[in-house]
């Protein structure tokens, strides 16, 4: 079994998110940068698969400047056997379509059986890239995905609905597969797997980036028309104040 | 015809979110005339069909065969791609659905035409139209704008337009046809279930207590299980804590959970991201602490604090249980 696992660099929930002068972006000087939450957990559902198998290949995948360089080694740290860096400019690499041609054309001659990604990005939250890039493979597709089975050839998968829902897919391989946060615990890489790492391969790609068909043109913070009552003060202040609003105001208790 | 609306089938009804597509279709087709088709399609498409007929749009196109007759995202996105190469729109509508996120993106590839997703606003430029959406779980948002001539694939986030904004009218209905055949469907799919709820309801409780990541660790969980129990109101999260295995799926408000509308739904450490507001916003009164000022749950609660829930937890417990 041969997976690919496309993984995304994005700023950290709790990074602060410094909007450049002239609107187009944030501002990357300013950012900490972590694996995006749902690749996380694709990846360490490839690497359960491949320990099952007792055998396959699991390559981490990511598209972007150099910094990206990190969440790859961290993919390997965690177990990947290697990773390719697409080495683009993040601030261009808005359009899913572009950004998963790269990917189209830098993976078609390896024949995977499994892309797996996650369902969307904590930064832009496009959410198509692995579709798009399975649809452009002729691979069958699946999003949202909260368990994977796999037996003759074939992959099932429990896919979320909306409202609790859930249905079981089984489709052939290969297949790209984006993966829904929680359907299983990431692990943390070893001291062993960290020094591991160092020894695997990057391979850096430079490819020619096409035209972007949608693109960002200003980049803001939210303005809100609701009026919040804020309660302030000490943390005793705050309760007492809290305990009153819930009295006299909500009145619930 | 300007615009195509898909409209999907949520159990033989229009899902509310092709509604706020109608709504937001007709509020740029005024001023500038646009016609407006919809597309049912399945095998509710004849019900479906008259249903959207009574809204104010140029026309309804009904669709059904054997092979989408049910849902695939092969059969779905091969209807669709074909559908808009016959009508030639310049914009394609979505509601921002789970349904939609697995098939559109396919349209995309398959056309080669962007897909601006999760949009909460249009508005004008000219000639052009500029698509908002949110980035970095609602921190900030973006303007988007295409770089083609169309037709442009869009979706709008849940409760972007209001679906009682969406004018009825009377609209004609026309079959229309696609060539498909089975081979092109690379997927079974069975049947949709639930999973066991554990007997939880939140839908009923008048208070809730939620915490989200800003709990911090599994060793706080009783902490706020203590709050709960102290102000008479149910524990509930985000799916952060469910993922993390600290609380149980039936705990998890939002889209993928529970949709709850208490008295008082307080947000403890949750920093407001729409799958997760669209669960619980409609709330009669909402407060938050987040130690973030910015955190976009502050946009929609009535009461905010500025905070460590570790530090207000314990001691709220226990100024309610004086009480
Ligand atoms: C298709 C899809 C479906 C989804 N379904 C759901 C769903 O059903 N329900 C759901 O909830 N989410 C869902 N999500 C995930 C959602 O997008 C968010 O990632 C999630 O809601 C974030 O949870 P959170 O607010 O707890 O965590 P975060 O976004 O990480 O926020 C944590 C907050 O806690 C604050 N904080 C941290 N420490 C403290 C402290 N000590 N004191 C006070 N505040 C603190 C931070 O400032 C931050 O605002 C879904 C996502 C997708 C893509």
């Amino acid at each position: 079994m041969k997976i690919a696992v496309l993984i995304k660099q994005v700023p950290g929930s709790d990074s602060s998110l410094p909007i450049q002068n002239d609107a187009s972006w944030i501002n990357e000087e300013a950012i900490t940068y972590v694996m995006n939450e749902s690749d996380n957990y694709a990846l360490e559902e490839a690497l359960q698969i491949r320990e099952q198998n007792g055998n396959g290949e699991v390559v981490v995948i990511s598209l972007g400047p150099d910094r990206v360089q990190k969440v790859i080694r961290e993919g390997l740290a965690k177990g990947a056997d290697r990773g390719i860096q697409i080495n683009v400019d993040s601030v261009g690499a808005v359009d899913p379509l572009v950004n998963a041609s790269l990917i189209a054309d830098a993976i078609k001659e390896e024949k995977f059986d499994i892309v797996f990604s996650g369902l969307q990005s904590d930064d832009l939250g496009m959410g198509q890239t692995g579709i798009i890039l399975g649809e452009m493979l002729g691979m069958s597709t699946a999003s949202l995905v909260m368990e994977t089975e796999i037996s003759d050839g074939r992959i099932k998968v429990k896919r979320e609905l909306e409202a609790g829902y859930f249905q079981w897919v089984t489709m052939d391989l290969p297949s790209s597969i984006t993966i829904q946060s929680g359907l299983n615990t990431p692990r943390y890489p070893s001291l062993k797997g960290i020094m591991g790492a160092k020894k695997k391969e990057i391979n850096v790609l430079t490819p020619e980036v096409g035209q972007s068909k949608q693109s960002m043109e200003k980049v803001y913070i939210p303005q809100s028309d609701k009026q919040t009552v804020m309660i302030d003060g000490s943390a005793d202040q705050i309760v007492e104040k809290l305990v009153e609003t819930f009295r006299n105001d909500i009145k619930v208790i | 015809m300007d615009i195509l609306i898909v409209i999907e089938d949520n159990n033989s009804k229009i899902h509310r979110m092709g509604l706020e597509s109608i709504a937001a279709a007709q509020s740029i087709s005024k001023d500038k005339g646009f016609s407006i088709g919809v597309l049912v399609m399945g095998g509710n498409a004849e019900g479906l069909s008259t249903e959207v007929s009574k809204y104010d749009v140029s026309e309804v196109l009904k669709l059904n065969n054997d092979i989408i007759s049910s849902y695939s995202s092969d059969g779905y996105a091969e209807a669709v791609k074909q559908v808009i190469e016959q009508e030639n729109p310049k914009y394609v509508f979505f509601g921002h659905t789970y349904q939609v996120r697995d098939y559109v993106p396919k349209i995309s590839a398959k056309l080669m035409k962007p897909f601006l997703v999760d949009n909460v606003s249009i508005n004008k430029d000219g000639e052009k139209f500029i698509f908002t959406k949110q980035m970095f779980n609602a921190k900030l948002y973006s303007d988007m704008v295409a770089k083609d001539n169309g037709p442009l694939l869009i979706s709008f986030q849940s409760a972007a337009f209001s679906a009682d904004n969406a004018q009825s009218g009377s609209a004609s209905i026309r079959d229309i046809s696609v060539d498909i055949d089975s081979s092109m469907i690379k997927t079974e799919s069975d049947e949709p279930f639930q999973e066991e709820a554990g007997g939880m309801d939140l839908t009923a409780a008048e208070v809730i207590v939620s915490i989200g990541r800003g709990i911090g660790k599994e060793e706080n969980i009783p902490m706020a299980q203590d709050l709960a129990k102290a102000i008479g109101g149910e524990l509930a999260s985000s799916r952060p804590v469910v993922d993390s295995g600290w609380l149980s799926a039936p705990h998890q408000i939002g889209s993928s959970g529970q949709s709850v509308s208490p008295k008082m739904y307080l947000a403890l450490g949750i920093s407001g991201a729409i799958q997760h507001v669209v669960g619980m916003k409609g709330s009669k009164n909402i407060v938050a602490i987040n130690k973030d000022p910015e955190a976009p749950i502050f946009e929609i609660a009535d009461y905010g604090v500025v905070g460590d829930v570790v530090e207000i937890i314990p001691k709220l417990s226990e100024a309610l249980k004086e009480n």
